[in-house]
């Protein structure tokens, strides 16, 4: 479990970005982080990824975010952030292979259990015929897979995706959050995703959180959050949310029909 | 649990064909470079008489080759492995491809710390001389890096640029040391254009301990520098400090560096040309790259060094001249090459 309480993060000499966040999110549930730019979704991500300072607390199943080392929380929280760095000439296993780092010592080098994890991984999303490959090489899909089998190659409880369907087109997008799903069932896995697109969080994750200016605004099941006052008040956009088999779609309609 | 793709090589190896070559490479140099020069040899005489004597050399040819002719290429060899390895650790860290021991600025520092000591303090024992060495590098990569990032944060070109301005400040001072002491400029001055001139051993045994340790030293971080490819955030989200990883980096590439510098003088471009060949041939991760280069560097400088005793035979070049005429239109394509860092 992830609780965050009282957080606070102010950039230097400007603005908090976040205001005193609480929210907890359950072993094995998928939160939503939902808000305009500039929300704090990334900031949140970072900060629970202890790569920012803060004030406040979070705590993992108790233990004091502040008080873990790097590499221990390495193990339990893997980030994949908006726009990873995949540096052109790496392969696709030489990336994946490096989740296995926080499970390394210092100096160390792998073994053959860290190369079968990461071919693991690999195969968890077909990436298996790209292992050679270059990341110059691959289109914006596979990177995103390939980030994310860096992930599940750090065998971390907690994984962090921020914004994962970012730059994907409908289908491409449609296709990584599936993938996160089936992911989920085949390991359990805490799972906070950074979202923009408001159908998309309607369907995947079992909770939502709407940020707006640093704070929380609305927290609960998607029916609770994505509704057409929240979705005005915050975005400042007019819509309908219609309920299809089940998942919620965020309908955007034109002002002057209404 | 995945089976082994046949076709897919561990990327946790070291390229062994790739290594070998390199060797290959290195021995035959170093026999080259002994053979090359006015005495006559031929490359089975040398080998006859490097593996187990009986190669009917007579006593002063047998002198050229052991006084001579074998320090001069094992301290090339020890001084281009040393420039090699600094310059691929300094690219890594740094996550910048032009960055190479000589447009850091360390190179200078070191050049400006060594010449203090040999003007300064001329009874001093030589063997301080890599340490003085080391100081002056250190001051200047500190300076450089420092002034680097408060320009244009992670820029290639403005980490670069400092390191120029670096090596202007450090070589200005340096000269400045030299004329108020002119009696030392002839022997300092051919020092700062690089060359390998021995006498006997003596230069080796100062560098060997130096080379060990960094050697060593930078090996060990192979596979740290790949996951600093990823940038100081996703290596801290992986759970390494990159400013320790970089701060010791750095020193051991420093040292190097100094120890190179101490013994030859400013030899430009080998810690750019020769990493950034091997990048080419065997891929970009430092697992490989790093002793690669090493082994690649030190056939590079024998090379170079043959180069610069033949050309203009019975003249001697500088060999810093010939790794300049060869590095410098090389970094102007690195250059153009790596245009997208550069912004």
């Amino acid at each position: 479990m992830i609780s965050v309480e009282a957080l606070s993060i102010t950039y230097q000499a400007g603005q908090p970005v976040l205001r005193d966040v609480g929210l907890t999110v359950e072993e094995g549930e998928w939160l939503g982080l939902l808000g305009p730019n500039g929300a704090g979704k990334s900031t949140l991500l970072r900060a629970i990824a202890g790569l920012l300072p803060y004030r406040g607390t979070i705590r993992f199943d108790g233990a004091d975010n502040g008080s873990l080392r790097r590499r221990d929380r390495a193990r339990s929280v893997a980030l994949v952030p908006q726009e990873p760095v995949m540096p052109g000439g790496m392969t696709v296993i030489e990336y994946v292979l490096l989740g296995r780092t926080p499970h390394l010592p210092y100096l160390g080098s792998e073994g053959a259990a860290d190369l079968a994890q990461a071919r693991l991984a690999m195969d968890m999303l077909d990436l298996e015929p790209l292992a050679g490959r270059m990341l110059s090489q691959l289109s914006g899909g596979e990177r995103r897979r390939v980030a994310l089998a860096r992930a599940i190659c750090q065998q971390a409880d907690v994984l962090l995706l921020d914004e994962p369907t970012g730059a994907l087109d409908i289908g491409q997008g449609q296709k990584a959050l599936e993938l996160i799903a089936h992911l989920r069932s085949r390991r359990p896995m805490t799972i906070i995703t950074a979202m923009h697109d408001l159908t998309l969080a309607g369907q995947f994750p079992d909770r939502l959180t709407l940020l707006a200016e640093g704070r929380v605004v609305a927290d609960g099941p998607p029916a609770q959050v994505l509704t057409p006052e929240h979705i005005r008040a915050i975005y400042r956009a007019s819509v309908e949310v219609v309920n299809v088999n089940g998942g919620l779609a965020v309908v955007p309609m034109r002002t002057g029909t209404r | 649990m995945a089976t082994v793709t046949p076709r897919l090589r561990d990327p946790t190896r070291l390229r062994w064909g790739w290594f070998l070559a390199a060797c290959a490479l290195l021995i035959a140099s170093a026999v080259a470079g002994i053979t090359v020069g006015p005495a006559g040899l031929t490359p089975g005489q040398v080998i006859g008489e490097l593996v187990g004597g009986g190669s009917g050399l007579s006593g002063t040819q047998q002198a050229i080759i052991w006084d001579i002719r074998l320090p001069r290429v094992v301290l090339g060899g020890l001084v281009g492995s040393l420039l090699s390895l600094a310059g691929a650790s300094y690219q890594g860290v740094f996550r910048n491809p032009l960055a190479d021991p000589y447009l850091l600025g360390v190179a200078a520092g070191g050049g400006l710390g060594a010449t203090a000591v040999i003007v300064l303090w001329p009874s001093a024992d030589t063997r301080l001389l890599p340490l003085a060495a080391f100081a002056g590098a250190l001051a200047a990569a500190a300076l450089t890096y420092a002034v680097g990032r408060s320009v244009g944060g992670r820029s290639a070109v403005s980490l670069i640029l400092a390191g120029v301005a670096v090596a202007a400040f450090f070589t200005a001072l340096q000269t400045f040391v030299l004329q108020r002491n002119s009696e030392t400029i002839r022997q300092v001055y051919s020092w700062i254009l690089g060359r390998l001139a021995t006498t006997g051993w003596q230069e080796v045994l100062v560098m060997v301990p130096y080379a060990l340790a960094c050697g060593a030293g930078l090996m060990l971080h192979r596979r740290l520098l790949d996951v600093l490819s990823v940038g100081d955030e996703e290596a801290e989200s992986l759970g390494v400090s990159s400013s320790r990883v970089r701060t010791t980096v750095v020193v051991l590439a420093t040292l190097a560096t100094a120890a190179a510098v101490a013994v030859s003088g400013l030899i430009a471009f080998v810690g750019l040309v020769v990493p950034h060949t091997v990048r080419l041939l065997v891929g970009t991760s430092y697992r490989s790259l790093i002793p690669i280069s090493a082994v690649a560097g030190g056939a590079f400088l024998i090379l170079a060094d043959m180069a610069a005793r033949t050309v203009l035979s019975p003249l001697e070049l500088p060999i810093g001249v010939i790794t300049a005429f060869i590095g410098a239109p090389f970094f102007m394509v690195v250059l153009r090459t790596s245009r997208r860092y550069v912004t």
